[in-house]
């Protein structure tokens, strides 16, 4: 395989997954930290293409339209769930949604 | 390898009861749409019957074990075992909502389809020999559930419920995900047999360390489904937000099968490292049984309480996981199914208290019940001793066995403070006992009629189990015994 080395696509991976970890637990806004749920999915798909390319099968990429569904799928019910808590709480702040404690 | 492309009968007989369970769920959506709005009526006896036929389908399946669909599923005895606890738990569920859900006049077809798509979820993780399988199956159960904690749709504390769920759940799959993708890197499979063979064999090059770290990264997913601590703080709010009968089976189901699913993966894919997965749980373990059984004592809001009782027991099942035997994954399957029926039984009680805007689900509510309503006190209590582990119930008998089988592997220590911290345990449901007999009755008590007839046959079914496993534990244990080693 010539051109780009199979590791810099694991860093690349690597650091978008941590990027979406981290804003997962710092953004505040919902729809911010649905995004982030994404970043982390999507870092998950280039690792497994990338891995698929250098074992030249076909699993890796199959599972990425397994999980490119699935995320499709999830966001669909995301985001209705967030539309009904807007709707009921008009607001999309994470730190407001908290009636649910002792 | 020459293999034909179509399946076999053999093959889609043991998918047939996840096939029974979409194909009733689609039916159920399609008349919901062809009935309109208006005339919405109660479908429960139709996926009560979809759920039985389930179970015959699981039984006939159990007799011609094997794969199926290019080893993408293996239905063997493990595999079936937890499709019954999956399918018991959903009959119990649905027995439980359909009342629940005239009184909140949310009757609707969609509710039991969800269940029962919730349920081919789990049922696809028990019995899930590929990581594929095991992400899809682990999804379709999720996003189900997800939908059914917001069921009541302009309920806030609803909403809320399913917002924290699904946040926090979506975050945890992405972790197992990223697990997922590394132990595809480093074997170059996600078949868990050949990930076996892979790792074992010693010219394959597999760095033990980078296998643990994946390992680590799909546990955290895992360990987020069984309410694990430290994945453990979304439980109490989500259980509380949701409705009761969602409640009841969210704390059996879901965890039964995420349970089933973690078994397989870790005791067929990763025994080469099985000594660093035994720290890691023996510390999860000893950690959720703690803070689930101390979180509890401090809570007075019933389905709170329940929520830390279930991460409490989620850490004696994580005993027998700890165990790391044949015996431990034995006494886990049967503390699962004998949880699933106390721990519904209890919640199908909630499920008959509650009201909207969580109305009588306060300790308090239930003072009194034993003169009101001797019969309910009395099933009540029958679940809550069987929690406790009192003998002659399937509480009992659950626990001894995985205290033994923690014992016969070696784990005195986490053995005794597992044993000491279910003493502590005793004290929150005996606490609601005494509430129940020893105070005089309050204003709620005259406004609540006895219990509809699906809540009545949940609280007797559920009972009777909890006593059989409790009296006669052998038929199960015997078939769990026979089908751990399966796994191995």
């Amino acid at each position: 395989m010539n051109g780009v080395p199979l590791s810099w696509y694991l860093i690349l991976s690597a650091i978008l997954f941590a990027l979406g970890a981290a804003g997962f637990m710092i953004r505040k806004n919902m729809i911010t930290v649905f995004m982030c749920i994404e970043l982390m999915l999507n870092a998950v798909n280039l690792s497994f293409v990338a891995f698929s390319r250098h074992f030249k099968t076909i699993d890796g990429q199959i599972f990425t339209f397994f999980v490119m569904v699935v995320a499709a799928a999830e966001a669909a019910v995301g985001l209705a769930i967030i539309l009904t808590v807007f709707r009921n709480r008009s607001t999309l702040q994470v730190d407001d949604i908290d009636s649910l404690r002792l | 390898m020459e293999t034909s492309f179509l399946p076999t009968a053999a093959e889609y007989l043991r998918l047939l009861p996840e096939t029974i369970l979409i194909v009733s769920g689609t039916i159920l959506m399609i008349l919901e749409g062809l009935a309109g709005p208006r005339n919405r009526k109660n479908l429960s006896p139709l996926a009560i019957a979809a759920i039985l036929a389930a179970m015959a389908a699981t039984v006939a399946a159990a007799g011609n074990p094997g794969p199926a669909f290019n080893n993408m599923i293996l239905a063997d005895g493990f595999g079936a075992f937890f499709r019954m606890v999956v399918l018991s738990a959903g009959l119990l569920a649905v027995l439980c909502s359909s009342s629940y859900l005239t009184r909140e006049k949310a009757d609707s077809g969609e509710y039991y389809a969800l269940l029962l798509y919730s349920m081919t979820g789990q049922c696809l993780l028990s019995t899930a020999n590929e990581l594929i399988m095991v992400f899809i199956g682990l999804e379709i159960s999720s996003i189900a559930t997800y939908i059914l904690a917001g069921y009541l749709r302009d309920d806030a504390r609803n909403n809320e419920s399913a917002l924290k769920y699904f946040l926090l759940g979506s975050f945890a799959t992405a972790f197992l995900l990223y697990g997922v993708a590394w132990i595809y890197g480093i074997t170059g499979s996600t078949n868990l047999e050949e990930i076996r063979r892979t790792l074992l064999n010693p010219e394959s090059g597999a760095s033990p360390l980078l296998t643990g770290v994946a390992a680590a990264l799909m546990f955290i997913g895992f360990a987020f489904k069984i309410s694990a601590v430290p994945f453990q703080v979304w439980a109490p709010d989500v259980y509380q937000g949701a409705p009761a009968p969602v409640s009841a089976f969210m704390s059996a189901g879901p965890k039964a099968a995420a349970f089933a699913v973690m078994l397989r993966v870790y005791l067929t894919a990763f025994p080469s490292i099985g000594d660093g997965w035994q720290t890691m749980i023996w510390l999860t373990a000893l950690g959720t049984m703690i803070v689930g059984n101390f979180a509890a004592l401090t809570q007075s809001n019933l389905k709170r309480i329940l929520a830390y009782s279930s991460i409490a027991h989620a850490g004696y099942v994580l005993v027998a996981v700890t165990a790391y035997s044949d015996t431990g994954t034995a006494a886990a399957m049967f503390y699962l199914a004998a949880y699933a029926f106390m721990n519904i039984g209890a919640f199908a009680v909630v499920s008959h208290f509650s009201r909207t805007g969580e109305k009588y689900v306060e300790l308090n509510d239930l003072a009194g019940l034993a003169q009101k309503q001797p019969t309910t006190a009395a099933l009540f209590s029958l679940f809550l001793f069987s929690l406790i582990g009192v003998p002659l119930t399937g509480g009992f008998f659950g626990k001894f066995y995985i205290f033994k089988a923690a014992i016969d592997s070696g784990l005195i220590g986490l053995t005794v403070l597992g044993l000491l911290s279910s003493a502590v345990a005793a004290f929150y449901y005996l606490r609601i006992i005494v509430v129940m007999y020893f105070h005089e009755p309050g204003d709620t008590m005259d406004t609540i009629t006895s219990p509809a007839p699906g809540i009545q046959i949940a609280l007797w079914t559920s009972a009777l189990a909890t006593l059989l496993l409790g009296v006669f534990p052998s038929f199960v244990l015997d078939y769990a015994t026979t089908s751990a080693v399966l796994v191995r």
